[in-house]
């Protein structure tokens, strides 16, 4: 129990300390950007305006001072007002939030969903010309950019052939291209990782074993070959599910899909950086606290893993 | 413990691993081989570029705007694989192209290489708190989506060469750091290095000397990989409007630019796109069999 407390100690130590240090990298790249009173004033305002403005952001005050009044409000998730909005930075990453969450679980679902049972296919068919096929096209989906990807989707699927929308969010079918697009790294990796864990597993003595029993090959890999092979694939499921995050910058760009990643490009078209800083910080929160829960989540699983 | 050192440590293991692999090896080294030579061509068209491109790459003609791929435009000039909205040729635009690739890629592999191996060896030869701040940092880098740093950074301070190769560089420092320091803390403690020690070697020239060889080849298939991932990431960003600015071409600003003529000329986009994957494609499979042939213990899948 003493280790478990300790375990989650450090681990919440850990999750706190990449926080703080996003926040620091935001704040010191925001003090590098230059001053930000005059994108706030029109040009012809008066030197008493640009003093106003100045002493109510904090900008006059010595750095030490402006550093810990950030930590302060970033502690209390207050990044200021956007510009553009004017409404307080928080509340407009909160509206986008919810499309940003339904693209990045669809993508992350269809790709477990494809994923998994490629992997599995070619594992079994190791060798054949389905599994070199499928290798070659995850290799390629490996390495593909991600926004590439998606053009040659609206190029063939939706302008081409005329299936599916080519933007925006609506019905299902808007939401086919981009998870697919936003999927596909994650559906190559886990397909090739599926793969070569489930070989690794089939080697075994315990599979022989099974087979040697006179089981048919597929109660041997569903009932005792794939149960072994699924930690190391959910290990990389769980990392792939953050990097969706990063991904949805991209696709929502692609596909105009007003999500966070899309709302944070245009911030910096716009130059409304608190914006900007809310989305970072808030990314940063979402994915190490993912983080955190997968980690949990195998502790669970793999009794081998939880900490002595 | 002899798996953990690096293959080039004991040379006179080196022929039995040979003798059983040799089939395979052999094939991999002729696969490296076939990717170096393909990044070489690439590197040789993008310097020769401005002799190579048939067209001016930024020169606008309105009157041969929109062409398909054709042996005779409106111009009454050859435009092999089209021109763009403004009528630039785009195979002259692709092979100019090809230098921002390369040039913002190196060049953030050189940065994030010095920076990650400096910091790696620095960790894994000091221990103590060194290494714990260095490995917090590292450990914090990878609990987030770095591209996204990436795009607040850039999009703060403004895009320009210098910025892209720093922040492109720092995003992979982890990688070498934390390999190289593995590597270190394991021959730190060979007797090699204490022997030196008493013989009143200095730490710098033990680094320079005995350190840094033994994990040279680490080194490179670290860079090979980061190469790609480099190349993809200032794609991504030029698409996104933060990476070279036009009228520079870039493969990304040009697949962005054609992304509203998708439907009348998908040349503008596929074209740059396609050389863009192969790019990828090829250097970082170049990364995993260079890896498979000079440092198995490295992999991963």
């Amino acid at each position: 129990m003493r280790a478990l407390v300790t375990f989650l100690a450090a681990r919440v130590a850990r999750a706190l300390v990449a926080v703080w240090l996003v926040s620091t990298v935001v704040f010191v790249v925001m003090r590098l950007s230059g001053d930000p009173v005059p994108l706030l004033l029109p040009p012809d305002a008066p030197r008493s305006e640009y003093a106003r403005v100045a002493k109510e952001l904090g900008t006059d005050r010595p750095l030490p001072v402006q550093y810990a009044v950030f930590l302060g409000h970033v502690a209390q998730a207050d990044f200021g007002r956007s510009i553009h909005f004017r409404e307080p930075a928080m509340q407009v990453a909160m509206g986008y939030l919810p499309a940003t969450a339904e693209l990045g679980l669809t993508a992350f679902v269809l790709a477990v969903l494809v994923a998994v049972p490629v992997g599995v296919i070619s594992a079994v068919r190791r060798n054949t010309l389905v599994d070199q096929a499928v290798m070659g096209v995850a290799l390629v989906g490996q390495s593909a950019p991600t926004f590439f990807l998606g053009i040659l989707f609206i190029l063939t699927l939706s302008l081409k052939a005329g299936l599916l929308p080519t933007s925006g969010r609506g019905d299902w079918t808007h939401l086919v291209l981009p998870a697919l697009t936003l999927g596909a790294f994650a559906m190559a990796s886990i397909a090739r990782l599926t793969r070569s864990a489930l070989l690794d597993v089939l080697r075994q003595d315990y599979v022989r074993t099974a087979r040697a029993k006179g089981l048919r090959e597929w109660r041997v890999v569903a009932k005792h070959a794939f149960r072994n092979a699924a930690i190391p694939v959910l290990t990389i499921t769980g990392l792939q599910l953050g990097t969706l995050l990063g991904g949805a910058v991209v696709t929502e760009t692609v596909f105009a899909w007003p999500g966070i990643g899309r709302l944070a490009i245009h911030s910096i078209y716009n130059r409304d950086y608190p914006v900007v800083q809310c989305v970072v910080f808030l990314s940063a929160v979402l994915f190490v606290a993912l983080n955190f829960v997968i980690e949990l989540v195998y502790g669970v699983l793999d009794p081998r893993i939880r900490p002595r | 413990m002899a798996s953990s050192i690096p293959v080039s440590v004991p040379a006179d293991t080196a022929p039995v691993e040979a003798a059983r692999g040799g089939r395979v090896a052999r094939r991999t080294r002729r696969l490296v081989a076939a990717g170096a030579g393909f990044v070489l061509l690439l590197a040789l068209v993008a310097a020769a570029a401005p002799w190579l491109a048939p067209h001016d790459p930024v020169r606008q003609s309105l009157r041969a705007r929109l062409a398909a791929p054709t042996l005779e435009g409106a111009d009454g000039r050859a435009h092999p694989l089209g021109t763009d909205h403004l009528g630039r040729d785009v195979l002259s635009r692709m092979l100019y192209g090809a230098r921002v690739s390369l040039l913002v890629g190196f060049a953030a592999v050189v940065v994030g290489s010095l920076v990650g191996a400096a910091l790696g060896i620095l960790a894994g030869y000091r221990g103590g708190w060194t290494d714990t701040v260095v490995m917090t940092v590292a450990d914090a880098q990878l609990a987030f989506p770095f591209v996204l740093l990436a795009i607040g950074i850039i999009g703060v301070l403004g895009p320009s060469f210098p910025t892209l190769v720093v922040v492109i560089g720092l995003s992979g420092w982890v990688d070498y750091a934390r390999v190289l320091r593995s590597q270190v803390l394991v021959l730190r403690s060979r007797e090699f290095v204490d022997a030196i020690l008493a013989l009143g070697g200095a730490v710098p020239r033990i680094v320079a000397r005995h350190i840094l060889p033994n994990v040279l080849s680490t080194l490179v298939v670290i860079a090979t990989l980061q190469l790609a991932r480099a190349i993809v990431l200032e794609a991504t960003l030029s698409f996104l409007g933060l990476g070279i600015q036009p009228p520079t071409p870039s493969w990304g600003g040009m697949i962005q630019e054609g992304r509203e003529y998708l439907d009348s000329a998908w040349w503008i986009s596929i074209f740059p796109g396609c050389l863009l994957l192969l790019t990828s494609l090829v250097v970082s499979r170049s990364g995993d069999w260079l890896r498979d042939l000079l440092d198995p213990t490295l992999r991963s899948e």
